[in-house]
């Protein structure tokens, strides 16, 4: 059994022996005894007033036991708040958002009514028994439109429907572009997805009236963060209520957000004094679970003939769905803003941001939040700065990166980029695809008439989230530290208890091996328990790729302060000087008489013991840390992708996928790749298959994934992966995050090929997702 | 997605089956493999008042060769069809086909009785059994009929079939001399609906004149089409890239496809039953010669 | 609107029961079930095994895959009372005397999970395509798993893992 250099290995996840086995537990599989069935009966409009609701005919029915709607809860739930009331000024407007609306519905799917019955199948019948007399009203789902004068206004108190505007100016903009040679202008749409976790959001809840206890069962990525939230909706002390989030079978950013909806279901659990579950159908998770993206963004960018570019304007108009969900007004601004400088030394950055409210399912994070739509934006920009000047994409991005001499470097939007070697990730991938040689096959084949692209992405991502103080300045309404707590029990073995709550990602076994490696024991010997607010003492949960710099980097600290309360009580047992000793796999020895010395498990049991600690010592061992990262952290990387095009349907075959990321150290380069294949995965489904489409009447026709085109392994190829490291200078561990890379770096190096496949057609540019016929146009008109 | 409840059923003979097709007629569905129904079921679409499971009536399941014809039972899978030596022999655009029916659990339980029943104008086989010139076999306690594929599909999800019948199976006159067939779809994913599929089978002469013609069209139109014109126009002629152009140009007239917002324009549509005619065509030309 | 009313007439209508046997991983169950109860609810929540999950309710996403009589199903799409009389093996089934199964096991070792919720399906649909084709090229493993979801891995750890088993499996 190795017991060294356990940090860096491809060490096979502790948590797969359940998954593989049908042993895990995912909400859905937790029903208590005499669980009661929630079932919701949904807007069939985008737009209405609720004129009635008569539910007499489904209460009639045998086995049904209540049914809820707006008017039952009035008075008695608050509404759900929005987490991240960025500042801006006028200031944000916040639409109220109940679990269940009082007059208005507005959008498709919202529900309406909450029935209660003794199983699933009879309340599902009995929506069928409701009658709702409702008053369409005129809709609006496009941002653009709604933005508009003439258009329907979803709340009287919001006018334009524009919740916020939102602006961030870095650099002298106006002699950025004086200054300029050329100055291009694009419109860009980067349209709105369907997170689509194999696992749809579900929720259990049960009360212990004796106790005003309240247990729930959450599909969440934040369980501390719902029951902070939770509270405040039910009027009920956070110290009564725990959230578990058991096995979570993905999120992607849609299971972050505090839905009214679970908050219901508590508060039906309370009212009716039993345990109430609720688990969504796909087609519920469609209409109601956030979505994703949704900008239309204008974008101006000014360069020298030399190719550096000067400055970048971008107006971009949000559609943030009918309420503001809980991470919604931050992630299309600053995520997204802050982002705008890529990779490259740009003087100036303008950006404005409409957050506009339509009649759609609420929009909030989704894999990359805010940072895949500005890198997009700017990897398409720097291609089309290429063709215009007619200059090798590859070349150009060198002659604008941030050299990896100049780190840390402060880019003009006000952040400072902590480590990089951009050129480094780039070569690498160049040699990898054979870039030249491509680009010489590309020539030959264009010459007998086929269409063949290179693209390319170079991306930096700002993850890590993050320094308090800094997100606190953008409104976030918490700090975004991360606790742990480690454990060492008396037999030396070891529960490390973090804030974070992994759900695929793999941290039960990332997190082991962190501590092992410190402690010098077996990876075997180490528990990580996440997602329980009664066992954890606080968490802010696992999103924008934080969980591994931030919950790894309190594990590391807290591991270190176990280490030094272990050295002093080593020192007392052995009778030695504290600075006589060294620690090296689990012992602490004598420095020069090695076998004069302790292991880490005799210390362990030592500290339980008591006797033998240094005067004035508590027992036991064990450290809760607290950790503000002074500073985010911003992993990089190049990805190339090769595409030839069917010049008759329109149709792309990708022929070959490079990536090479740098994040920093690596715990397990297995789990890294794995992150990095799944992300590529999800950025190239934007780019070619997924989108959620409304029609103008806010009815969603990609309802289920028989028409939402989430690609199969047909679809996705295969990966070259490789990597390079650059450690993060101020994080304990030196890692960076690696959970977003793969989707903000492979959008825009797909579509940077495509459109490189017919750049010698005068196409520069074309709006995703590239379905076949959106290609097969464009080449019909040449 | 719940479905309404029903009344089960479940005949051990087709006989059976049809008595109880007769007693409740239209308030009735047969369920073969279900990979149609039972969604729509689960929607709601689609509440049937009982459902009259065949899965164990056997003896609708099989793939025959007799003289100049191949049978093939209502209950037969698609799963079977794609692996059936028979066919591989006699009409390996069948085998062909099956492998693009939805995805493989699909076609462990889907029969293909059960979707040319289901007449959905996007079902791959409806096309297949069209440029077969197939025939389908319905069955009733009045006896059987025999009703010729173009006949069959009526419109959007409906047959030829009364209320008290059921499709019972498919009969194809094999072709002769030198034969190919081929069917191509263009989707979005795998297993998804096709955006636009054709089949085509051919047979030659020792001329290489076309002797026989059969282009099926999948989703662009009401049903699946059967692309006469095209048919026509090509059969007695030499097939080269011209014949193969115009016999492709002449389909896509023939398509009535509709706009769709996910899986394509009707613009869009009707230029791909042109490319994809092509395809299918000298797919099977080469087949036909063997090359 | 929770209602208050502890005497209700009596219904008129029985609701009518089915009576099924079903053999799942081995044990013989027997049960009255509705007609309309889906072989996925009959599996986690009447049998209760709960390593059979639902991802997408219109069989898309094969997460809901078992084996039937020797084929994989997407028990979704099916109907308990179908399953009369019939063998199903579930993932809970896979593993004999604590051991691994080959395809479990390569799944281990490959990293072909991460959130885990697509796995038992992608497990059982690996079993089924390797009794069918137990020397599979890669496009052949990928075709054959085209009929389940994941969005986790991108597939390429999957497709990597079903190659190791089947290696091992031959090998036996």
């Amino acid at each position: 059994m190795a017991v060294t250099a356990i940090f860096g290995a491809r060490v096979k996840r502790k948590e797969d022996p359940r998954l593989i086995t049908g042993k895990g537990t995912y909400v859905a599989d937790i029903t208590p005894l005499g669980c009661l069935y929630v079932a919701f009966l949904r807007s069939p409009h985008a737009h209405a007033r609720i004129k009635s609701i008569n539910a007499s005919k489904a209460l009639s029915m045998k086995g049904v036991i209540a049914v809820y709607v707006g008017q039952d809860i009035k008075g008695k739930l608050n509404p759900v708040p929005t987490g991240w009331p960025i500042a801006t000024d006028p200031p944000i407007k916040i639409p109220k958002y109940y679990p269940l609306p009082l007059d208005k519905v507005r959008f498709q799917g919202e529900p309406v009514a909450a029935v209660v019955a003794e199983n699933y199948y009879i309340a599902r019948d009995a929506l069928d028994a409701i009658e709702v007399e409702y008053e369409p009203l005129p809709t609006v789902v496009n941002q653009e439109e709604a933005v508009k004068e003439s258009a329907p206004l979803l709340y009287d108190d919001i006018p334009n429907n524009t919740s916020f505007v939102w602006e961030l100016k870095g650099g002298d903009v106006d002699s950025a572009f004086k200054e300029a040679d050329l100055i291009i202008e694009k419109r860009m749409v980067n349209h709105r997805l369907q997170p689509t976790p194999m696992e749809s959001r579900a929720v259990v809840a049960q009360y212990n009236s004796a106790t005003n206890e309240l247990t729930m069962w959450i599909t969440t990525q934040a369980p501390h963060i719902h029951r902070l939230l939770i509270s405040g909706i039910l009027n009920m002390p956070e110290n009564k209520i725990r959230v578990i989030a058991p096995d979570v079978g993905g999120g992607f950013g849609s299971k972050i957000p505090t839905y009214g909806v679970d908050a219901l279901v508590a508060f039906i659990a309370k009212e009716l004094k039993r345990p109430v579950k609720f688990v969504e159908d796909r087609r519920e998770n469609y209409l109601a679970t956030a979505h994703g993206r949704d900008h239309i963004q204008y974008v101006q960018l000014a360069a020298k003939k030399d190719g550096r570019i000067l400055g970048l304007k971008v107006t971009s108009y949000a559609n943030l769905g009918a309420y503001l969900s809980t991470a919604a007004p931050g992630v299309p601004t600053y995520l997204f803003g802050l982002m705008l400088s890529g990779a490259y030394k740009i003087k100036a950055v303008n950006c404005k941001v409409y957050g506009v409210l339509t009649n759609t399912a609420p929009v909030d994070a989704y894999r990359g939040a805010g940072r895949p739509e500005a890198t997009y934006l700017v990897e398409r920009m720097v291609d089309i700065l290429a063709q215009r000047l007619k200059m090798d994409p590859a070349e150009l991005r060198k002659i604008n990166f941030i050299k990896h001499d100049e780190f840390p470097y402060v880019v003009c939007t006000g952040i400072q980029y902590d480590s990089g070697n951009y050129e480094r990730t780039l070569e690498k991938a160049l040699q990898l695809v054979e870039y030249k040689k491509m680009r010489g096959e590309q020539a030959k084949a264009r010459a007998e008439g086929k269409l063949i692209g290179i693209g390319i992405s170079s991306y930096v991502e700002i993850c890590g989230l993050g320094p308090s103080r800094a997100v606190r300045g953008t409104g976030f309404s918490l700090g975004l530290y991360e606790s742990a707590t480690v454990r060492v029990h008396p037999s030396g073995k070891v529960t490390v208890y973090t804030g974070t709550s992994p759900h695929g990602q793999g941290e039960e076994t990332a997190f082991a091996q962190i501590v092992a490696e410190e402690f010098g024991i077996s990876i075997d010997d180490v528990e990580v328990v996440h997602g329980d607010t009664a066992m954890i003492p606080w968490g802010m949960g696992t999103y924008g790729s934080r969980t591994v710099p931030v919950g790894g980097g309190a594990i590391a600290i807290a591991a270190k302060k176990i280490i030094e309360k272990a050295k002093k009580i080593a020192a007392n047992m052995l009778e030695v000087k504290e600075e006589d000793l060294a620690f090296e796999k689990g012992r602490f020895y004598v420095k020069g008489a090695p076998s004069r010395g302790v292991s880490f498990q005799e210390v362990a049991l030592a500290s339980y013991q008591g006797e033998q600690l240094p005067a004035g010592m508590e027992p036991g061992l064990e450290a809760t840390t607290f950790y503000d990262p002074e500073n985010f952290t911003f992993p990089f990387g190049t990805h190339v992708c090769v595409v030839e095009i069917d010049k008759d349907t329109g149709q792309i075959n990708i022929l070959k996928y490079v990536a090479v990321d740098d994040c920093g150290r690596q715990i397990n380069p297995m789990i890294v790749e794995g992150q990095v294949h799944g992300g590529i995965a999800q950025g190239l489904a934007q780019a070619i298959w997924e989108e959620a489409v409304y029609d103008n009447s806010g009815n969603l026709i990609t309802a289920t994934l028989q028409d939402y085109a989430m690609p199969t392994a047909m679809e996705i190829p295969s990966f070259i992966t490789d990597s390079t490291v650059t450690p993060s200078p101020h994080n304990p561990l030196g890692v960076k995050g690696v959970g977003e890379t793969g989707t903000i770096a492979s959008t825009p190096a797909l579509v940077n090929a495509v459109v490189d496949a017919l750049s010698h057609m005068g196409i520069d540019h074309i709006d995703i997702p590239l379905k076949p016929e959106r290609i097969w146009k464009l080449l019909k008109n040449r | 997605m719940i479905p309404r409840n029903f009344i089960y059923f479940s005949p051990s003979s087709e006989k059976e089956a049809l008595e109880l097709l007769n007693e409740y007629k239209s308030d009735a569905r047969i369920l073969a493999g279900g990979m149609s129904l039972i969604p729509l079921m689960k929607m709601r679409l689609v509440s049937p008042s009982y459902l009259i499971d065949i899965n164990k009536v056997e003896s609708l399941s099989y793939i025959k060769e007799e003289k100049n014809r191949l049978r093939i039972g209502a209950l037969t899978r698609y799963y079977e069809i794609e692996k059936s030596s028979t066919l591989k022999k006699l009409l390996p655009i069948m085998n062909e086909a099956a492998t693009w029916v939805g995805d493989p659990q699909v076609r462990n339980m889907g029969t293909i009785g059960g979707s040319l029943s289901h007449a959905d104008p996007s079902g791959d086989f409806g096309s297949v059994i069209l440029a077969l010139n197939g025939q389908i076999i319905t069955s009733s306690l009045n006896g059987q009929r025999t009703i010729k594929a173009d006949d069959f599909f009526v419109d959007s999800f409906t047959t030829a079939l009364n209320a008290n019948e059921m499709l019972k199976e498919i009969v194809i006159d094999l072709p002769e001399g030198m034969n190919g067939g081929a069917y191509v779809k263009l989707e979005r994913k795998a297993g998804d609906f096709a955006i636009v599929a054709v089949a085509a089978q051919l047979s030659i002469d020792s001329k290489g004149n076309c002797n026989y013609a059969g282009i099926g069209l999948t989703s662009v139109g009401p049903t699946n089409l059967k692309a006469k014109k095209a048919e026509s126009f090509l059969l007695g002629k030499q097939l080269n890239e011209r014949t193969i152009d115009e016999t492709a140009e002449i389909a896509a007239s023939e398509a009535r496809p509709i706009d769709d917002p996910l899986r394509g324009s009707a613009e869009y549509k009707r230029a791909m039953v042109k490319v994809l005619t092509k395809r299918a065509l000298n797919l099977a030309l080469k087949r036909a010669r063997g090359v | 609107m929770e209602k208050n009313t502890p005497i209700k007439p009596v219904e008129t209508q029985q609701k009518q029961l089915y009576h099924i046997k079903v053999n799942i991983n081995g044990v013989d169950y027997e049960h009255d079930v509705e007609a309309r109860l889906l072989l996925v609810h009959y599996i986690r929540d009447v049998v209760g095994l709960t390593g059979t999950h639902i991802g997408c309710d219109t069989s898309n996403c094969g997460a809901c895959t078992v084996i039937f009589n020797g084929k994989s199903v997407k028990s979704c799409t099916m109907f308990a009372v179908q399953a009369n009389g019939a063998k199903i093996l579930t993932i809970e089934g896979l593993s004999k005397n604590g051991e691994l199964h080959p395809i479990q096991r390569a799944f281990w070792e490959n990293h072909a999970l991460q959130c885990g919720y697509c796995t038992p399906g992608f497990i059982m649909q690996a079993y089924w395509l390797l009794k069918e084709n137990p020397n599979p090229k890669e496009e052949e493993i990928r075709k054959g798993i085209s009929g389940n979801l994941c969005r986790c891995t991108g597939y390429q750890n999957i497709v990597k893992a079903i190659m190791q088993a089947a290696k091992e499996l031959r090998s036996k």
